[in-house]
């Protein structure tokens, strides 16, 4: 098996044969997840905690489910509101949940690099569901294996990625993901929500989004948090969707046979036209959510079976 | 199809930097050429020998609408630009309400119909001139707006005025900034130093104006965008102004034509109508200036025309509002620069016509081929005292009542249409 990670933290430190293995392991469980006894029992026995430093629903109910349906006994705690407010620091809650013996741990927080700090400090296998504005590598494989099953292949690809990349974590993971697999990415949005030295990252930056999307093969919206609409980053809505907003229009400046990702919410109206959102010749925003129980089943499989080895061969030397 | 041939003129080229004696053939309202072949049935105006140079374009005029109609409306600013060579009014935005969504620059373009000169318009940089959110740059800029400013409200928050310089980078907006530090200068009437210090006057040093050019020439190294300095008033601030040119930075800056012409002295007895946003500086700055301008340095003169009613002015100096009537006085203020400060009437025209046109990008500025037929004619030397009361302006808040000044427009042509001036 070529999937050696303990945890997985972000994309940056797999390697392009870890994602195939996941991506692939993943298809096996679309399949089991479209029969209707979708159980398996890869996680059998085994503890899921799912923390939540971030309010989420999207991404905890897929985890949750994720878990589920391999058989872990799974916990949500929504540390947003609990002992954080009471003042503890995250190393105490890190140190406090791993004394309970957890097996797997799924964490997002607003930090960046908080996950990192955590997966430090516990002896069970962490997934980060999203740190800061730094990665979100389930996000990342799930749009990776939409691509691969939408277009035939995840390589030599022209990917144009939309919106807000300065403050988006999938935007990164995204970037690293599909630069490891070789495809022509190019970035889109105003100046004001581009990175900075975003210039030298390998990536074609764009500000006029019929010239960006001239071509491509994909189109990654992102969503516009809504505390940047009011002025700061940029001026208004109106004028977002005019210049930066996918509609009919400027998605014809695209490959004909260009699909549509979003990781959701949607804005309709602001960063995404409603009726492209629905065009089921065009959008895979709903496949997205599909691929995204099926690929973190396969990471929480495939770290699951990691930590087994891992504890067999402690076990081992014990009893040398 | 019409053609008319000025004849027998002094043609002052900014562009050419020349100033020679010729003629220039006009037809259906743009210039064909210099002494250039006319048509039999061109209708010929003898110039006399006098100057006949492209129509001003004064950039930061402030119009009364909305708002303060009664300091100033379209019609009335048109009439005293056109008796004063204006041919273009840039417009600010810093009326009542401000001119910070396409909505109401669609309706400040629509007055502007009322006027017999051109009309352009400036938008605010921040919403409700509040330097808090920015505006919609790129639907205003694809409503016609010039520039961006915030008129003498410098953006205090340097975050928000990185961002709006960022998004307007994109957009290949220029920004106009008001380089003059906020906390120094609030609440000052005089710049400081012996003269604001025996009389009494709130005052400001210039370093103000270092420190705010400095910090927002910092801001446009890190943005990249392109930016003008409304007015830079003190020889303090050239050598920054050289270094950020120096450093390919796309900067260009003003003056005023009353710093060019005034001193901190002039305010004199408490006179009201000296009072300026930055205020008038020392006799030495004034000459630095006059040489800026000379070289090149300070790219651009205007008359930053704000109008005042009478009330607004009959007040204590430092609790007066400032500015000045500028429209009118403009050209033969001027002319005292070319009678007496070593400026030609070609470099005079660079900065009053040929740089406002070229880096705001519009038409005019120049007496070359295919330029609309926007042109003054007037005599340099023409001696007059000014009576303000003789303005075509609503208001008449000029520090030039009772002045001796040279220089009188005979006529003032607006594509190739007579705006201003009897029979030549």
């Amino acid at each position: 098996m070529t999937f050696r990670a303990r945890h997985l933290l972000g994309i940056d430190h797999l390697s392009p044969p870890e994602i195939v293995t996941l991506l692939d392991l993943a298809e096996d469980y679309v399949a089991l997840n479209r029969r209707t006894v979708k159980h398996a029992d890869a996680l059998e026995g085994m503890t899921q905690i799912n923390m939540f430093f971030e309010n989420s629903t999207r991404t905890q109910a897929s985890f949750e489910l994720a878990g589920k349906r391999l058989g872990a006994d799974v916990m949500n705690m929504s540390v947003a509101q609990s002992s954080v407010k009471k003042g503890e620091t995250l190393i105490d809650t890190a140190l406090t949940l791993n004394a309970m013996q957890p097996d797997l741990l799924v964490v997002r927080h607003p930090n960046s690099g908080a996950v990192n700090l955590l997966a430090e400090k516990v002896n069970c296998a962490v997934i980060n569901a999203g740190d800061g504005r730094h990665e979100h590598p389930t996000q990342a494989l799930l749009d990776a294996l939409t691509i691969r099953r939408a277009k035939g292949r995840l390589h030599r690809l022209t990917i144009a990625i939309c919106g807000d990349i300065a403050n988006s974590r999938v935007a990164r993971s995204n970037l690293l993901l599909l630069g490891k697999m070789e495809n022509r990415l190019r970035l889109i949005g105003p100046a004001t929500l581009m990175p900075a030295g975003a210039g030298e990252m390998g990536v074609e930056l764009f500000e006029d989004m019929r010239e960006g999307l001239k071509g491509a093969d994909v189109v990654m919206m992102l969503r516009l948090q809504k505390e940047r609409m009011d002025g700061g980053f940029i001026p208004s809505e109106r004028e977002y969707f005019h210049r930066f907003g996918l509609d009919a229009e400027k998605l014809a400046c695209a490959a004909p046979d260009a699909i549509v990702m979003h990781p959701g919410p949607m804005n309709r109206g602001v960063e995404i036209d409603g009726t492209i959102a629905d065009d089921i010749n065009r959008s895979v925003i709903q496949d997205q959510v599909e691929m995204g129980v099926a690929v973190r089943m396969a990471a929480l499989d495939l770290l699951a079976r990691n930590l087994r080895a891992e504890r067999g061969r402690a076990a081992a030397a014990v009893m040398v | 199809m019409t053609a008319t041939l000025f004849t027998n003129a002094r043609l002052i080229d900014p562009e050419a930097q020349t100033d020679a004696p010729g003629s220039l053939l006009v037809r259906d309202g743009v210039i064909e050429g210099i002494d250039a072949e006319a048509p039999e049935d061109a209708t010929v105006i003898d110039c006399n020998g006098r100057a006949l140079a492209p129509g001003i374009i004064d950039w930061g005029v402030k119009i009364g609408e909305p708002g303060e109609r009664h300091k100033e409306s379209f019609r009335s600013a048109g009439l005293a630009a056109a008796a004063g060579g204006v041919t273009t009014i840039v417009a600010r935005p810093d009326t009542l309400p401000p001119i910070d969504t396409p909505e109401s620059l669609e309706f400040v373009t629509r007055r502007a119909g009322d006027a017999a000169v051109n009309i352009r318009h400036m938008a605010s940089l921040t919403k409700a001139r509040g330097g808090r959110e920015m505006v919609e740059i790129g639907f205003l800029t694809d409503a016609g707006a010039v520039a961006f400013t915030d008129g003498v409200r410098q953006v205090a928050d340097t975050r928000l005025l990185s961002r709006c310089m960022t998004y307007a980078r994109g957009l290949g907006a220029l920004i106009v900034g008001h380089p003059q530090d906020a906390g120094l200068s609030r609440g000052a009437a005089a710049t400081s130093g012996k003269f604001a210090s025996i009389y009494g006057i709130p005052a400001v040093s210039p370093m103000a104006e270092v420190i705010g050019l400095d910090r927002d020439l910092s801001l446009v190294a890190m943005t990249g965008c392109r930016w003008h300095a409304d007015q830079i008033t003190t020889a303090q601030s050239l050598p920054a102004l050289r270094r950020a040119r120096d450093a390919g930075l796309d900067v260009t800056a003003g003056i005023s034509i009353h710093h060019l012409t005034l001193n901190e002295y002039d305010v004199g007895d408490y006179r009201t109508f000296f009072r300026f946003t930055p205020p008038l500086r020392s006799e030495d700055d004034r000459l630095a200036m006059v040489e800026a301008v000379a070289d090149g340095v300070i790219d651009v003169i205007a008359s930053f025309h704000t109008p005042q009613d009478e009330e607004s002015k009959r007040l204590p100096f430092e609790a007066a509002a400032p500015g000045a009537v500028g429209l009118q006085t403009l050209l033969p203020a001027a002319m005292r620069l070319y009678h007496g400060g070593g400026l030609s009437l070609p470099q005079l025209w660079r900065a009053m016509s040929l740089n406002p046109a070229k880096r705001l990008g519009l038409p005019g500025g120049r007496l070359s081929a295919g330029a609309p037929a926007d042109l003054v004619l007037f005599d340099p030397d023409a001696p007059f005292v000014l009576d303000r009361f003789t303005l075509l302006s609503k208001s008449k808040n000029t520090p030039f009542d009772g002045a001796r000044m040279e220089g009188r427009v005979i006529g003032t042509w607006v594509a190739g249409r007579r705006v201003f001036g009897g029979v030549a």
